[in-house]
């Protein structure tokens, strides 16, 4: 469905996107993960054809997006990261321009939005203005406009950033059976769980280049180890605590208020440090995530 | 639907939807569009029309001005101005809000639509809305008396094509503008007020002193009014100037739709 090869973007002096490599299969929902400025939204737009690459090759469904950008964005469904409704226009308005757009006919609309306010959860807002929906109803709306044209590739850009808990799992269950339908999902986020949940397989970005690729599963079996013990001694004596436990674990991190040692067993390594004599504050054993393989690759954390 | 003749078809129609779009807007504003459309010609026909107008022509021994009463005479600028405000209500703000305020172009931009049919679309939006602007006006100034009724007509499509030449070029400058920071404030003190004054709107163009005729010469308004002039009472307007009135406000909507198109096309895909 998509392939880049060398794939760079550049605005002047500065490089939002230094030269990429990946491919995305039918039904696969692929993720980009990294922090803000890495690239990803960069890559989005050039994948949406709605950016002109400066070099490398992009291939979209067959096709090369700098020559043929309307005839790909017929068949892709966008989310950007900033919800761009009609805020003047009522909910269903808003999805029959939008299915106007793609030159859709009235009659085909008709149902088509019926069934979109229902995908969506907005049986009730059907009739009301966009402006005065909640965050997590403007996004799930956002989804349903992209979805009206029936693509074969939708793109997600950061789809939960800015909502609260209970609206980013109504968003993932959405989210979710259309994964079962066998759309071929493009998501970007900066949040672990998110791509942990969401997508089969992903790229690691920093700087504009991807650090690594695989499916989640994959990426912290070959960058982390099984569990992580977090400990905490309080800010000033991280530092003298981190050189005594140096050398426990496969591996330590040591961050301004906490220490991370990975290894098989987690509890077995807070016994050892209990041993040497030290009482951390607070302790913690968790299983490796994203956010530790994304620690090891860049040696920074994800969320800043 | 087919898949690719429903690609086709939105690849070909684009501006059409675009304008269906901006005409489905208009309709949330239309009550206060109506009231606009009857009552500024109502008012200024009353104020000036009438009440300056009686002035001068007390004071012109019934001669009034190029030949006909005052009110006759300030009909067609003031037509034309009407036409050239409508259509710059739909091309200024709409455009400030696709690209900044709720960046809706950019929505559109997402789909199979083009920069350029999103120019089309919001010209052709511009014209349904000079179109129903012109026709109350004239609608207005007929039962005025201003205007004989074999001359709507004609005063329509001059008025029409004002609208959208000058509505060009409103497009195509407010595509440069990167965010609100006063251009539409600026855009009315020292562009409207300005080409509304000074463009023979309310006095023959040549009474002015030389010095300031220019601004005539450069403002679609005055082109318009001038021919409009020429179609509502015979105003003598010689033939090469006919052409060059036409010529100018042609050449003003190609240019500001090549442009805008162009700026729209690059904006969209940086």
């Amino acid at each position: 469905m998509i392939v880049a090869k060398g794939l760079r973007k550049t605005y002047g002096e500065f490089v939002a996107v230094d030269g990429i490599d990946f491919q995305v299969k039918q039904g696969e929902a692929f993720g980009l993960l990294g922090p803000n400025g890495a690239g990803k939204s960069t890559t989005m737009r050039m994948i949406a054809s709605t950016s002109m690459r400066s070099a490398g090759e992009l291939e979209i469904l067959g096709k090369d997006p700098n020559t043929h950008g309307p005839e790909i964005r017929a068949h892709l469904g966008v989310v950007p990261q900033q919800d761009n409704l009609d805020r003047e226009l009522k909910v269903w308005e808003n999805l029959y321009i939008y299915g106007r757009y793609f030159g859709l006919g009235r009659k085909f609309m008709k149902n088509k939005i019926e069934e979109l306010i229902e995908f969506a959860q907005l049986e009730e807002k059907r009739n009301a203005k966009t402006e005065d929906l909640s965050g997590g109803m403007k996004r799930r709306l956002t989804i349903a406009r992209a979805l009206v044209n029936e693509p074969d590739i939708l793109m997600l850009d950061e789809p939960t950033t800015g909502l609260d808990p209970q609206a980013r799992h109504v968003l993932w269950d959405r989210l979710f059976r259309l994964k079962e339908q066998g759309v071929t999902l493009v998501i970007t986020t900066h949040y672990m769980d998110e791509a942990e949940q969401l997508c089969d397989r992903l790229v690691v970005m920093d700087k504009g280049r991807i650090m690594a690729e695989g499916s989640p599963a994959e990426l912290i079996k070959q960058y982390s180890s099984k569990e992580v013990l977090e400990v905490r001694f309080g800010s000033s004596q991280n530092q003298e605590a981190a050189k005594q436990i140096e050398g426990l674990g496969d591996r330590t991190e040591v961050l301004p208020d906490r220490i991370l040692i990975y290894s098989e067993n987690g509890e077995k390594i807070l016994e050892k440090i209990v041993k040497l004599g030290l009482s951390p504050i607070t302790s913690l054993v968790r299983r490796s995530s994203l956010e530790d393989v994304f620690l090891r690759l860049t040696g920074r954390s994800l969320v800043d | 639907m087919d898949t690719e003749l429903r690609v086709a078809r939105g690849m070909r129609f684009g501006a059409w939807y675009v304008a269906e779009y901006r005409i489905r807007q208009m309709t949330k504003w239309l009550g206060a569009i109506i009231t606009v459309s009857f009552g500024n010609p109502i008012i200024y026909l009353l104020a000036i029309g009438i009440g300056v107008g009686s002035l001068v022509d007390a004071n012109t021994g019934g001669e009034g001005v190029n030949g006909v009463s005052y009110i006759t005479f300030l009909a067609p600028a003031l037509l034309a101005t009407a036409a050239i405000q409508a259509a710059m209500d739909e091309t200024s703000f709409p455009t400030l809000e696709g690209f900044v305020w709720d960046k809706s172009f950019f929505g559109m931009n997402s789909t199979q639509l083009t920069g350029g049919q999103i120019v089309d679309g919001i010209m052709i939006a511009a014209f349904v809305r000079a179109f129903l602007t012109s026709a109350t006006y004239l609608i207005v100034l007929w039962a005025f008396g201003a205007i004989s009724l074999s001359a709507m007509p004609l005063l329509f499509v001059v008025a029409s094509f004002a609208g959208m030449a000058f509505g060009a070029l409103m497009l195509a400058a407010t595509s440069f503008v990167k965010e609100d920071d006063g251009f539409f404030a600026i855009v009315a003190r020292f562009v409207v007020a300005p080409m509304f004054l000074f463009s023979g709107t309310f006095y023959p163009l040549e009474q002015m002193p030389i010095f300031l005729q220019w601004i005539g010469w450069i403002s679609p308004l005055w082109h318009s009014t001038n021919f409009a002039r020429a179609i509502s009472f015979g105003l003598e307007v010689p033939g090469w100037l006919m052409i060059v009135h036409v010529a100018f406000l042609a050449v003003s909507l190609v240019a500001g739709v090549l442009i805008a198109r162009r700026q729209f096309i690059s904006r969209l895909l940086k």
